[in-house]
């Protein structure tokens, strides 16, 4: 029997009379990115902080690997990389000081050190800063040795609140490269994040909350067609890497299983209105593939995952 | 909905070190934030000014202005001044120790980590003693150099007893400013009260216990770092009853801690102030 990844039983935070999350009952396994969203103080990051052991649970528990966070802190968090809130290191450290403390305390050997960070620094592109204190760093510089920090031990799961935090437009592209590239690396990304665009680019599955209260967990297509409001289609975003052909959007494309209706965003992308099961999606992309009109991404659109964001959740606080 | 687990498959395989090896981490690398950063330059001129002060004094009116032995001589120099040097070590080193990790949000950085809590209070204590030590250790060093210049090379036991209670005082101390720092989340609000507290509030109510109310003074951990100075004069002094007051008919008590109290006091702030501290550390919340 495999061992549920991440599980929260019946997990509850209570500050007073006010409850923070309320009866989170979720179990994520596998190798894949959840997108866990959410309006402020819908309790995404009490979430991320009950399953590192920053906040008690008022009730209930959170497990990873089967292995109660607060109970056997040491032995659950083993296997996580974790960032949450944008940490601050100490700014009279060196990253190459910081990200060492760190890989110390994960065990990591002495030989395998100097090359895992040198190599994590040069994945969020911060080698040239690696002896300059980080006290000298800005928001999003922190930002990304932060992230060094979560992945240098190569962990399995990975907890990242809104990991884009602070960081410019290139340095979002960058992260969201970054997670892509775990995911190949099978690995569990568990991500919360205010960018639809990002979660609908990254997550295979999401999660929404509320209120403190979890209101859909499931794969992204079907959250989107089951809440999107378009009467269960979907909307595509279909990346290209040569401009198309009019006609074989007329002829070939609108007419495919499925397909309500298909449209050009540019030269370069189309929008496709799709109404069917993932059997039949997974059957629309293959087609897409046979065409060759030269498909590099496939994906449901940001917008349509915010109109099922604006449907599930009607206000903010 | 879930997928069967597909176990990643990390290229570093690791085991996580014992709790008291990533002690030994914290410590390791707080001490290099110590030394990095100006907190420990700043103790360390503080200290070396008031070294300086006291050589400069004591070469300008000469040693006989102070002092006729060498006993005299240490306690002039280190019984009345190395409270402070422990103090101001407590402050610069402990004041902030533990409420910084929260308002500086550093302990985000660590506390997501495998690592229990108390690893990281253990390792942080640790590294705010050696840097005391240090201090305190070039500190006993000018004196004992200005000891032997004019008294000659040799050294009363008195003062390798001084020595030991100043680490045992420095240890209370730092027990007692963890558990301060412990209690707040606010570095300022830690550092402020721990000062007042050792500078002036531990003093007064002393000073108002055993004066006014004639009580000996036990419970406040300044009373029991009197063994330091205490020890260096000779003979060791003793509670006593002063006559006093219109006719002579008022009994004043003036009270001296004696070795086994002194001890007594400063392992117990230190043991009950590590205990709560600790225990503070592991329930409070990154909120």
């Amino acid at each position: 029997m495999s061992v549920p990844s991440i599980e929260a039983v019946n997990l509850s935070k209570r500050y007073g009379s006010f409850s923070a999350l309320s009866n989170l009952n979720l179990k994520i396994e596998g190798s894949k990115c959840v997108g866990f969203l959410g309006p402020n103080g819908a309790g995404k990051t009490t979430t991320l902080k009950l399953f590192t052991d920053m906040i008690r649970a008022s009730e209930g528990k959170a497990l990873i690997n089967g292995i109660s966070v607060h109970e056997n802190k040491k032995k659950a968090l083993a296997s996580v990389g974790s960032l949450i809130e944008s940490p601050e290191i100490y700014p009279a450290l060196t990253p190459r000081e910081a990200l060492s403390m760190v890989a110390e305390i994960r065990g990591m050997p002495r030989s395998e050190r100097k090359k895992k960070i040198e190599e994590v620094v040069s994945e969020v592109k911060m080698e040239e800063w690696l002896d300059k204190k980080v006290g000298k760093f800005s928001k999003g510089m922190k930002q990304r040795i932060n992230i060094s920090a979560a992945l240098l031990s190569e962990p399995e799961i990975l907890l990242l609140d809104e990991p884009s935090t602070g960081l410019d437009p290139r340095g979002m592209s960058e992260v969201r490269e970054i997670v892509k590239s775990l995911k190949h690396k099978n690995r569990l990304i568990f991500m919360s994040s205010h960018l639809l665009n990002e979660v609908s680019e990254i997550c295979d599955e999401v999660a929404m909350i509320d209120h403190g209260k979890l209101l859909v967990y499931d794969k992204l297509n079907n959250v989107v067609s089951r809440f999107s409001g378009d009467g269960g289609e979907i909307i595509i975003d279909v990346g290209l890497s040569r401009a198309i052909d009019d006609l074989i959007l007329s002829r070939n494309i609108s007419s495919m299983a499925g397909v309500v209706s298909a449209e050009k965003l540019d030269m370069k992308s189309l929008r496709i209105k799709f109404s069917g099961s993932l059997e039949n999606q997974e059957k629309l992309l293959s087609d897409l593939v046979a065409l060759k009109i030269g498909l590099v991404s496939f994906h449901p659109s940001s917008s349509a995952l915010e109109d099922t964001y604006l449907n599930l959740i009607k206000e903010t606080l | 909905m879930s997928k069967p687990s597909l176990k990643a498959d990390p290229v570093i395989h690791t085991s996580l070190p014992s709790s008291i090896a990533q002690v030994g981490v914290m410590t390791k690398y707080e001490l290099l934030n110590y030394f990095r950063s100006r907190r420990f330059f700043i103790l360390l001129i503080i200290g070396l000014i008031i070294s300086s002060i006291l050589t400069a004094l004591v070469a300008y009116y000469g040693v006989n202005s102070f002092a006729t032995t060498a006993l005299g001589f240490y306690s002039f120099w280190w019984g009345n001044s190395v409270t402070l040097v422990v103090i101001l070590s407590g402050i610069f080193f402990g004041g902030d120790a533990i409420s910084g990790e929260f308002q500086n949000k550093t302990g985000y950085f660590l506390v997501g980590n495998p690592l229990r809590r108390s690893s990281i209070y253990v390792g942080k204590w640790i590294a705010a003693l050696t840097a005391s030590l240090i201090i305190l250790a070039i500190y006993a060093a000018i004196a004992i150099g200005n000891g032997i210049y004019y008294f000659g090379a040799t050294i009363p036991y008195q003062y390798g007893e001084s020595l030991i209670f100043s680490v045992l005082y420095l240890i209370a101390v730092l027990g007692f400013t963890f558990f301060f720092s412990s209690l707040f989340k606010s570095s300022s609000m830690s550092i402020l009260v721990t000062a007042i507290l050792f500078l002036f509030a531990f003093s007064l109510i002393q000073v108002i216990v055993s004066t006014l109310a004639q009580v000996e003074p036990w419970f406040i951990i300044t009373y029991g770092s009197g063994i330091i100075g205490n020890v260096l004069t000779d003979p060791y002094p003793t509670t006593q009853s002063v006559r006093g007051g219109f006719g002579g008919r008022n009994e004043t008590k003036i009270f001296a801690v004696s070795i086994p109290e002194g001890i007594a006091i400063l392992v117990g702030y230190f043991v009950v102030t590590a205990v709560i501290g600790l225990l503070l550390f592991e329930r409070k919340e990154f909120t």
